[in-house]
Order: C-alpha cells, then structure tokens, then sequence
C-alpha cells in the first residue's frame, strides 16, 4: 500500500514515524515549504539567534532514508479524488533543494492531508503590499530577516502568541516594536483579567510599544508598492518599514474549497480522522473535529494536538482503528521571560458556578491559579505563570474529579520548578487558608519524587 | 546526503549591536591586563606593582563586560545572538583565542623555560611575575604550575560572577557556581598553597583518582606515607573518596555532584567554557565515538595504575611486555596533558566546552557507568508539554539529544550527563526537571505515554 502524506509538519511526520513502526507500507511525505522536519514552533529561536535552521530539525537528514520515508519537495495543485492521484505544480521553484525533483503526480493508496495553516487576513486596506507578513512558514522567517535590515519600526498587528513571539524576535535585534492590539488587554480572551495585565506589563517592561483597543485601519504605500506606514482606528498613524499580520491563523484549506472534500473551516473528520472520503484523512492543523470531545473545541492549531493526530491516524490506516480522545487540555507559552502554563479549564471570567485560588508575587511575574466548581468543590483547571507544573498530577487531580482540600493539602506534588526554587506552591496555600480559615498540615515531603510517583501509580 | 543550505541567519544582518562601547571598553580593560602579562615574559614591566595591576585590569575589565551585559536586563535566558557571534560560532577570533589557549598550554606542558620557569636559580619572565603573590600565599617563589593555577582559578571566580548574573533568576544555577568557585577557590587553590607555606604535605582534597591519575605513582604514596598524620588521613581520604564518598553520593545525586558542583575542571567548563556549551556535536556518529573513546581511556586510566602499583609492590618495572615507567609517562603525556589540557580547554572556542569531559576524562567514565545503572538521578520530562523546539539539545554542553526523548515524554538517563541543568532552564516550555527518587530506579528510562490514546498498548511510544 502506498501512502502519500501532504505536509512534513508535526502531524504529517508524526503519521508517518508510526506508519513505519507498525507496518511496512510505503510512505511518501510531500512539502512545499523545507526538505526535511523542523520545529515550527522554533521559528523565532532562530532569528534571534539562539539556534541554527538546523538545530531546529528533531531528526538527523539521514534518518528518513535510513526509515524508508519517501520525501518530495514540491507543491500539490490539486487532488484526482477519483483516480487517487496528486498533481504537482509545475513551475514550483526552490533552490534550496537536495531531494530529487518532485514528479507531475503521483499515485496514492491513502492520503492524509496534513496542510497546516495560514495566518489570517480581515481584509484591510493595503495587506497584500510589499514589507506586509505574517509568520508562520521559514520562508515568512526569511522575509523577515531580510527586511530586518535598517528597519526602524515594526508593526505588529494582532495581540497573539505569534504577535507576542514577533514582538520578542524584533526586540532582540533592538529594533523598535508598535503593537496594536484589538482587545482591552493582551489574550483576554484566554487569560483571566490577572493574568493578562501580567503579560500587558511584561510587554511594557521591554519598552514595547503595546497600544490595547488600537484596530488597524489601513496600511499605508509608497510608489513601490512597500508599507510604509499603518494607520489605527484612533487616527494615528505610525511610520515602519514592515508590518507584521499575526491576528491568528485559519487551515490551510482554500486550494481544496471547489473539491468533494467536506470542508467547513477546517477539513471536516470523524473521531477516527477520517474525511468523507475513502481512505483519505486529515490531521493536524487543517482538521476540524465533527465532534470534539466535551472541553476541546473543533480546531485546536497546537502542537501536540498535531502529534497526538498524527499517532492515531497511524494506527488506524495500520488495521488498528483508534478513537482520536487528546484527553484534558494542557498548553504552554511563553510570554518574554514568563512562561505560561495551562491544564485543564480556566475560563476568562470565573463565573458564578467557578471559585478560584489565586496567588501573585508582588512583582507580578509570577502566579498560581486554580479553579474549582463551587457547588461540588472540585478541581477543574490550573493556570501557571512563572511557576512550573507537573502535568500528570494537574491532570490526575482534574481526571479524579479530586476536592480543592485534597488538592492544596498535597499541592507540592505538581512542583516542577527546579531544584531550591522558593516554595510558590506555599503562598496559595496561604491564601486558601486565609480565605476558608482552615489550616493546611501537609502530609507529603516537600518535593520528594518518589511521592509523585507513587501518586501518579495510585489507582482511584 | 547534502547539508540542507540555508542562508545563515546572521548574513541579511551581520552585526546586531549586542556589545556596545562599555563592554568594549570592558574587553579592552582585560586586555591591557593580559598584556601586561605577555609583555613580563620578554622581562618588561616586571615588577610587584605591574603584576597587581595586570590581576586589577583583568579582574575589571571582565567584571564591567558581565555587568553591563546582564544588569538592567530582565531575568531570564539571555541567549540573544549566540549564533551571531564569531566569538561563539567558530569565527575567526574564536580561532584566536583556541590556539592563543593551545598554544599556552604547549609552553607550559612542555616548555616551561619560554614562560621563565628555571629549574635552578630564580625563574624570570611570566612565572617570576606571579612571584609577589606566590610570596605572598606561601613564601616562596613561583612556578609555571602556580602561574597556571592562580589564572585558572581567576578564570572560575570572573567568569563565575559573570554566569551568576546571567542565571540570577535559577536558584539551583546560582548554588551550584557558588559551589564550583568555592571548591576551586578554596580546596584546590588557596588550601594547598597554605599547606605548603607550612611545610606539609599538600593536596588537592577533590581531585579524585583516576583524575588524579597520579595518586597512586610511587612518589605521591611515598610522600603522604612520609608525611605524618596529614600525610596518612590524606591517603585514607583519596582512598574513601574512590571507594565510598564517591559512590555514595553518586547514588543519591547522579554524577553531577562532582562534575557541575565540585570538580575543578567541570567548574571551568561551566563558567569560563559556558559561551561555548553549543557548540558540542549532538550527532549519532559524536555520541558512537563518546562511547569508545571515554571508556577507552578509563581502561587504560585503570591499566596504568593497576601497572604502577604492581611496580610499587614488587619493584619490578617490567610488566608482562610493558614498562610501567613507560607507560605511566605515556598516559601523563597522552591524556594528561594533550587531551585534558591542550584539546580539553584549548579548543573550548572550536569544540565547545566538555570536550575532556565528554570524550577523555575516566573519572567522568566511572561515575556515568554508576549513574546510568544505578543511582537515582534523572531527568524527568513534563507529559506532553515538549513542543520539539531543540533549546535543550542545543545547549546541552554532553552533546546529548534531550529533545529525543523530551518529546517522547521519556526520562532522560545518559551516563554521559552532568546535570548542569542547562537543558532545563532554557526549556521555554517548562518540560525538564532534574530529580532523585528510589522508588523507580530500574524503571527510570521506561516510556511514559506522550500521546493520550485510551487503552494502554498503543498509548505507549515505542
Ligand atoms: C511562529 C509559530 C510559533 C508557534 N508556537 C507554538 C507553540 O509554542 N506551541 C504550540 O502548541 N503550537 C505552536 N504553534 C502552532 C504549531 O506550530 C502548529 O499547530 C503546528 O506546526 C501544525 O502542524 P501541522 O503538521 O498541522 O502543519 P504544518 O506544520 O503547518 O505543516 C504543513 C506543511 O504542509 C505543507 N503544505 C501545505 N499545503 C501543501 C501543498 N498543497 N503542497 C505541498 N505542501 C503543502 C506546508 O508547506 C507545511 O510545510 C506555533 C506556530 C507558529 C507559526
Ligand atoms: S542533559 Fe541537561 S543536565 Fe545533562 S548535561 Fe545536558 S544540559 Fe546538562
Ligand atoms: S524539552 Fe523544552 S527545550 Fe527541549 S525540545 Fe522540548 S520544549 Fe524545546
């Protein structure tokens, strides 16, 4: 059986790695952007020179040969869904290129589509001049570097995680950042109220220019067809040599909307990653969930749901099918210097059925976060800032539906600070003593591992 | 297959302003005090006020770059522009300063008289130049291995203080390079010399056999055995140390409690040797030849000795074919001098800053075959948090590929770690945390799932 695989993200390679483990199929993985897998998510490590291009590649450039995993550098244009046939662009050009040529087309058992996405564009005048992008490819990053040159002003539009990244990157080279953010408050509407002026200040610290309720208006020309300047809903207008579109990203789906494909925003799929069509599957980014699970939305455009993805879809197309189920929801991000963690459900405004804990250093760099339901005193979610969590014990904790009391007597069990940091789990401790007025008599060594684990091997 | 080209990243803008003129300045301030060195080994300048001189100009102009460097600063990982940087990636003033190194080490290994040592009469040149302070700390004058010992340990202590700045916000950071200064400092330094102005037998309480690999030549044994109470507890001490100390806190901490915490070598990798620590080759092909050398050595490391104590007990020289003499001098020449010294910190710039650690040193052979098959260290991961970004690979100063088994959710337990703790605080995602628990201990590089997929047989990663 020959499986052909559009994408060499996370997704796509992920369905391939196990393709290879479990079966002896042939696999062929075609991408437009690079010859071999890298790390999206360390775009910006290499701009601000942290890593090399090649340091961002998980496997070595032998390993594909070494595992039979066809590559192919090359642009599909469009898809024979009755003859099972890819069908190349033709005058796809790259000169970075060390795999062999891509064919005409190609002939496929299976597919899975793994496409990924495309940053998202409101339509606003001027968004298609020069010196305008967005981040999501290396060919974005290499615009960018190129650009970076004599740049005295940047624009970032849209108060993201990319936005936030874009904004880090041009501030490592020191070059001046304007951010203009539609909402009141950097990713409010993920982070509650506390949590999101933590990040506003984190931005400010590095004299970043953070403008909150600034909608861009339109992005201003010169002869050349460059940006030269953006204009903002409040009648400002700001001088910059490049503007950043980072307000979110949509799948990369457009090329397929006139094929038989079941799309709606995203390649619509069964729990078994299955598209409406035989023997055709979406994975990754590109997916969009009939049914998500309760918790989980339709698109998830995360890393390791593209993983979790390409595992399942795997096991599937090998004869064993497996239920697509990405468990409690867990993410990470980091905001400059604070890293941020999330498990399980915390939402924006704690509303009458929610209580939570909150801690915040004086400095406000570092929080702690929990929620619970506030009629059966369970634990729901936790949201980190500065301080490190272990998973497991979060998503045990949520999982067993355990009691907010249980929960603060044995906090320590989820630190995942390094060894001598101060004791952060303490001061919400404290705050849940103060505010119930029952006192906590910790029964657990403080960070001793094999506490968590035996934890973690405990059976409810 | 090809290299993948990629224009490097540094080309569109070759020269972000990340020094600016005070730290030029700081650089320059170091400078003159490096001169004033080279300029005493033609006898210039050679007098007590120079000499203090030199050590301030050093002293300020490094502590000046690391301040204006870091404060003011956020904290948190300050890697900006480490690939950008000839210094840092192999550039041509990087190559300077890797045989500027070698070439030291050359003179001081084998031709000492260049640097002034005379082994009669009064030295003159470098090693005269360091006699205000050699006076000073023992009453009597200097030697090259004094010259060499006061910049080594100069080089820990400045570079320290500049790698506390850089890691402020890293408490385990900040205690383990207050406890490689002290060590060095203290007990390799300052504690022998002192022991030597008193006329007793001086030693180096850290330094372990087989990296001490002269502990037990005939004339180290002769020495402490002639030399009283402090002679003999020194013997016992080496001895408990290979057999006891070592093993014991090696089960409860992994090897890191000598190589990131105590060892002298280890201390200089990481504070002076830190711009370096990507520099070290994570290849497949890096880690095959790691495996050979390093244990390569710890054979010949363990037959060396095993030769000069036969030596020893019997007086006869002559083993099987062999000539322990001669081979004990080929061991001192081969490994203790050319890998440990001229490859080990001569080629910081070129190959990072492990390199004696990670493929020569059979000290670091020993305590990894204990770490890897019995002790209760290791580097747990946190679920499937790891978004395969390769900071931790990259900074691992090991070479070791963190992120294959970061991203499958798996511990990381490799004889070749020192846990330094890099990999974990440059993580932007939080996912590594060093650790020792018992429970576990023959489970510890077993998979945990990465992937949540309900039932048990296919959760796991393979
Ligand atoms: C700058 C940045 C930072 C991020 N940081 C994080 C993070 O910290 N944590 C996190 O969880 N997520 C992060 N993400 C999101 C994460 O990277 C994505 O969710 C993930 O990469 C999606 O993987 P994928 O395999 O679905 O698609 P992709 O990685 O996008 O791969 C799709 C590939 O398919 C190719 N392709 C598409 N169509 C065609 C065609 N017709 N012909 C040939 N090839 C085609 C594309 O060129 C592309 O290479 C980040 C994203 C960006 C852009
Ligand atoms: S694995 Fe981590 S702790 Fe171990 S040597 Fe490498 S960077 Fe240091
Ligand atoms: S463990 Fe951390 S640093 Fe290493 S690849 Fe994963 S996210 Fe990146």
């Amino acid at each position: 059986m020959h499986i052909a695989i559009i994408g060499n993200g996370i997704s796509g390679i992920t369905a391939a790695r196990y393709i290879r483990k479990l079966s002896g199929h042939k696999i062929t993985v075609i991408s437009r952007e690079t010859d071999f897998f890298f790390s999206r998510t360390a775009l910006m490590y290499i701009y601000m020179g942290h890593m090399r291009f090649k340091d961002t590649k998980p496997y070595e450039d032998h390993f594909w040969e070494k595992n039979d995993i066809n590559l192919i550098r090359g642009s599909v244009a469009s898809i024979d869904f009755d003859s099972n046939t890819l069908h190349f662009e033709q005058d796809f050009i790259c000169n970075d290129s060390v795999l062999s040529k891509a064919p005409s087309h190609l002939q496929y058992d299976r597919l899975i589509l793994a496409l990924g996405s495309s940053p998202n564009k409101f339509g606003w005048p001027g968004q298609d001049l020069q010196r305008v992008h967005g981040l999501y490819t290396m060919q974005d990053l290499m615009q960018m570097e190129k650009l970076s040159k004599d740049l005295e002003r940047a624009v970032i539009v849209g108060g993201g995680l990319i936005g936030i990244e874009m904004a880090e990157m041009f501030h490592s080279r020191k070059i001046p950042v304007t951010m203009l953010v539609r909402e009141s408050s950097f990713w409010d509407m993920v982070l509650p109220a506390e949590e999101s002026a933590m990040v506003n200040q984190q931005i400010r610290i590095q004299d970043i220019d953070l403008r909150l309720d600034t909608e861009l208006e339109e992005i201003v020309g010169n002869d050349q067809g460059q940006a030269v300047r953006v204009k903002t809903n409040h009648g400002d207008s700001i001088d910059c040599q490049y503007v950043g579109l980072t307000a979110g990203v949509h799948p990369n789906v457009q090329w397929l909307k006139d094929s038989p494909l079941d799309i709606d925003r995203g390649i619509l799929v069964n729990e078994y990653l299955q598209t409406n069509l035989n023997g055709v599957y979406a994975i990754g980014d590109c997916a969009q969930l009939h049914a998500p699970d309760p918790g989980r939305k339709n698109i998830e455009a995360v890393w390791y749901t593209g993983r979790m993805m390409g595992e399942t879809a795997a096991y599937t197309i090998c004869g064993v099918p497996t239920e697509y189920h990405p468990g409690i929801w867990f993410n990470s991000a980091k905001f400059f210097d604070i890293e941020y963690q999330v498990y399980g459900n915390v939402p924006v405004d704690i509303s009458d059925d929610h209580d939570s804990l909150f801690w915040q250093d004086d400095d406000r760099e570092r929080s702690i976060r929990i929620v619970y339901s506030t009629d059966d005193q369970v634990v729901i979610g936790f949201n980190l800032m500065g301080v490190r969590f272990r998973q497991e014990v979060c998503e045990k904790w949520i999982r067993d539906h355990t009691p907010i009391a249980e929960v603060m007597r044995d906090l320590v069990l989820a630190n995942f600070d390094p060894e001598f940091s101060p004791y952060y789990h303490r001061k919400l401790q404290e705050v849940y003593e103060q505010k119930t007025g029952k006192v906590i008599e910790p029964q657990l060594k403080p960070r001793r591992f094999d506490s968590v684990f035996k934890f973690l091997k405990k059976e409810v | 297959m090809k290299e993948e080209i990629y224009p490097s990243m540094s080309l569109a803008n070759p020269h972000p302003p990340f020094v600016d003129w005070v730290q030029k300045l700081g650089v320059g301030i170091a400078l003159v005090g490096l001169g004033l060195m080279l300029v005493s080994l033609f006898n210039l300048a050679q007098t007590p006020s120079f000499f203090w001189i030199s050590l301030g100009c050093m002293t300020a102009g490094t502590l000046l770059f690391a301040w204006r460097q870091y404060a003011g600063t956020h904290p948190g990982i300050k890697n900006n522009g480490v690939w950008f940087s000839g210094m840092t990636t192999r550039g041509l003033i990087a190559w300077i300063a890797g045989i500027f190194l070698t070439l030291f080490y050359v003179l001081l290994y084998w031709y000492p008289e260049t640097l002034g040592f005379r082994s009669e009469g009064e030295s003159t040149g470098l090693v005269a130049f360091f006699n205000p302070l050699s006076m000073a700390l023992k009453n009597q004058p200097a030697t090259q291995w004094f010259v060499y010992g006061t910049l080594y340990t100069l080089a820990i202590v400045l570079f320290g203080v500049k790698f506390l700045f850089k890691y402020r916000h890293n408490r385990y950071h900040i205690l383990r390079t207050i406890s490689v200064i002290f060590f060095q400092l203290v007990i390799a330094f300052l504690l022998p010399e002192f022991l030597e102005r008193l006329n007793q037998p001086s030693m180096d309480l850290k330094n372990m056999w087989p990296l001490n690999y002269y502990f037990f030549f005939d004339w180290n044994l002769d020495r402490l055995i002639q030399g009283g109470n402090l002679g003999i507890f020194m013997l016992v001490w080496g001895i408990a140390l290979i057999l006891v100390i070592s093993p014991a806190l090696t089960y409860f901490y992994g090897k890191r409690w000598y190589c990131s915490w105590v060892c002298g070598c280890g201390g200089l990798a990481e504070t002076a040797g830190d711009p370096y620590r990507h520099l070290s080759d994570k290849s497949l092909k890096a880690w095959k030849i790691e495996r050979w050398l390093v244990h390569g050595v710890l054979v010949f490391a363990v037959v060396m000795t095993g030769m000069v104590l036969y030596t020893y007990f019997t007086g006869s020289s002559q083993v099987l074919f062999l000539n322990s003499y001669s081979v004990r001098g080929w061991y001192g020449f081969l490994i203790g001098a050319a890998f440990s010294g001229v490859v080990g910190v001569g080629f910081y710039p070129l190959m990072g800053n492990r390199v004696w650690c990670r493929f020569g040193c059979p000290m670091a052979a020993i305590l990894g075959l204990q770490q890897k098959f019995f002790s209760r260290f290791r580097i747990t991961t946190n679920g499937g948090q790891c978004i395969s970004c390769g900071n931790c690979s990259t900074y691992c100063e090991m070479g070791i590929d963190v992120r294959a088994y970061a991203q499958k959710g798996q511990n990381i337990v490799r004889a070749s770690c020192v846990g330094c703790g890099i990999c974990a605080a440059v993580c932007p995602r939080g996912v590594l945390r060093l650790e020792n628990g018992k429970i576990d201990i023959d489970q510890r590089t077993t998979d945990k799932r990465a992937v949540h997929i309900p039932y048990d047989e296919v959760g796991l990663m393979g």
